[in-house]
């Protein structure tokens, strides 16, 4: 009986691996099975021609760079809301604070908000402050959606330092200001991972850019113009009812799936190259 | 010497003849000295120190001894302060230290701590390289010149015999050190911000028997400049290398005096038991 038992747990531990391989083999493979013969080069250097949705010419570079402009601009904006946050909650309040309980617990609240509800909110939000649909619009919204998830996880890595460098650096008399700096660079590669996990959530989200940066066919030249998404195009070339466009979706697909990628390899290198001194 | 204060004058003129070091007691009274007067120490419900009243002489080591939760770190950290970090640490007495009382309002928390370089129990390497580590603490202080950085940090390199070990290297990571020469090197940058007082928290305790002697020779060395007080639980670490011991126990001092003497000569019980093993 008892082997039994050990026997069944271990199927259904192998089980839930394979059902894990499974999904994302599946995943990938529908989107390059479907994908790949629509991927072209026009597919990531023009923007739609008149046509475009009725499978004649064109590519979806309008939304490849809406998608890499509003991601950029939303990840600086965060950066620069977070590390200050995480560092005073860390670093400058007491361990058992009541205000860095109060600020992590909201952050889990605003980590649960759906992104439609981000949407709607930016969207009220650029209404009040007398904006247009632009990509102004989506890098602020899209900067809300991801900097929950980016001080939770710069949080994380910077509850985990020990105790003992920050004491070393107050030691040789640092003011906390100059312990943060020197922190902060043992704390690159968990910035990177907050980084990463933040733009995974941003690129990929639809609902938040869908009222507040819009759709268009042209690539934006200023904040104040409207902005095409990845995600977006996706969406509206898997609706359309030619064959030909819906495969470009899957190969828009690709496309975002790659820039992730890329996007993630290159963030690790710089990441090591920075704190090649950690210890 | 570590004596309570009331026995501090006769200590102090009477010269320990038989304590084969070279200890400049008359000095004792002088200004470069760390006086504790009354000092009583809470964490949260806890009394951790009691009443401790103690002057350490300068220019000698002075050696902490006692049972593990005796409360020898508490009593290091509130010598620069940085129990500053744990709110729930209530500290009441008075610490002087160049007849500077460090608990007084108004008093510099960075400029109390840069008189103290503190060698930790494990090294600690800040995330940067060699040379870095040891500038370090002169550049937030102020030095700017490339020239005097150089200087400064080749200076103290050799001090704690670590430069022709790195001299190659002095750019790569200090993480890519060997632990004992990171304990060096932590060293080195404590000096490097030119303190009066060196504590260290069993700084050899998780050092091989090799760095550990290194360590030690260092620190007999530093005691012609510096006032050395180590924390320690190794008794024969304390029997080699101190001038003076403290015993605690359970917060309290139970006895000091001159090394010779506390060993030979212990005047308490407790001590004797201490001494003989009979808990530890």
């Amino acid at each position: 009986m008892k082997y039994f038992e050990e026997k069944i747990f271990k199927i259904i531990m192998i089980g839930a691996a394979v059902i894990i391989l499974g999904v994302l083999v599946y995943i990938i493979g529908t989107i390059f099975y479907k994908g790949v013969p629509s991927l072209t080069w026009d597919m990531i250097t023009k923007v739609p021609s008149g046509g475009f949705y009725l499978g004649k010419e064109g590519g979806v570079l309008n939304a490849i760079a809406g998608s890499v402009f509003i991601i950029i601009g939303s990840l600086a904006i965060s950066l620069l809301i977070s590390i200050p946050l995480v560092m005073y909650i860390n670093f400058y309040l007491p361990k058992k604070s009541l205000f860095s309980n109060v600020i992590r617990f909201s952050l889990d609240i605003l980590f649960g908000v759906p992104s439609i509800v981000y949407g709607a909110f930016g969207f009220a939000l650029m209404v009040y402050l007398g904006i247009k649909v632009s990509l102004m619009g989506g890098i602020i919204t899209v900067a809300m959606l991801i900097m929950p998830i980016m001080m939770r996880s710069l949080d994380e890595v910077t509850r985990l330092l020990s105790r003992e460098l920050p004491d070393a650096l107050l030691s040789l008399g640092s003011t906390k200001y100059e312990m943060t700096k020197v922190l902060l660079r043992q704390l690159m590669p968990g910035l990177m991972t907050a980084i990463l996990l933040a733009m995974g959530r941003g690129i990929g989200d639809a609902a938040t850019v869908l009222f507040t940066a819009g759709y268009t066919d042209n690539i934006p030249s200023s904040l104040g113009q409207p902005a095409a998404t990845l995600p977006l195009a996706i969406f509206f070339q898997l609706g359309s009812p030619v064959e030909e466009v819906q495969n470009r979706g899957y190969a828009s697909a690709i496309i975002l799936t790659v820039i992730i990628l890329i996007l993630s390899f290159s963030a690790r290198y710089f990441s090591s190259k920075f704190s090649k001194n950690k210890i | 010497m570590i004596i309570p204060n009331q026995q501090l004058e006769t200590l102090t003129v009477n010269p320990a003849k038989e304590i084969n070091r070279t200890a400049p007691l008359k000095k004792v009274m002088n200004n470069h000295t760390i006086r504790i007067e009354n000092l009583n120490v809470y964490i949260e419900d806890q009394h951790i120190l009691k009443d401790i009243n103690l002057a350490i002489p300068e220019k000698s080591i002075t050696c902490i001894i006692g049972p593990s939760g005796c409360g020898k770190t508490t009593f290091l950290k509130t010598l620069n302060r940085m129990h500053d970090e744990t709110p729930e640490v209530k500290i009441k007495g008075k610490v002087y230290i160049d007849d500077l009382n460090i608990y007084e309002k108004g008093v510099n928390v960075i400029d109390t701590r840069k008189k103290m370089g503190l060698l930790a129990q494990r090294p600690c390497p800040l995330p940067m390289s060699i040379f870095d580590n040891v500038a370090y603490g002169p550049r937030i202080h102020g030095t700017k010149r490339r020239k005097a950085i150089n200087h400064i940090v080749i200076q103290y390199l050799q001090y704690v015999g670590l430069w022709d070990e790195v001299r190659g290297r002095v750019r790569s990571p200090a993480s890519r050190l060997s632990i004992g020469q990171q304990q060096r090197l932590c060293l080195a940058r404590g000096l490097a911000i030119e303190p009066e007082y060196i504590l260290g928290d069993e700084a050899t305790s998780s050092l091989d028997p090799l760095s550990t002697k290194i360590i030690e020779e260092l620190f007999i060395k530093l005691k012609e400049k510096y006032t050395v007080i180590l924390v320690t639980h190794t008794l024969r670490q304390a029997r080699r290398i101190a001038d003076y011991i403290v015993f605690m126990y359970l917060g309290k001092i139970i006895e000091s005096g001159p090394t010779e003497e506390f060993f030979n000569n212990p005047k308490k019980q407790l001590t004797r038991e201490y001494l003989s093993g009979s808990f530890s």
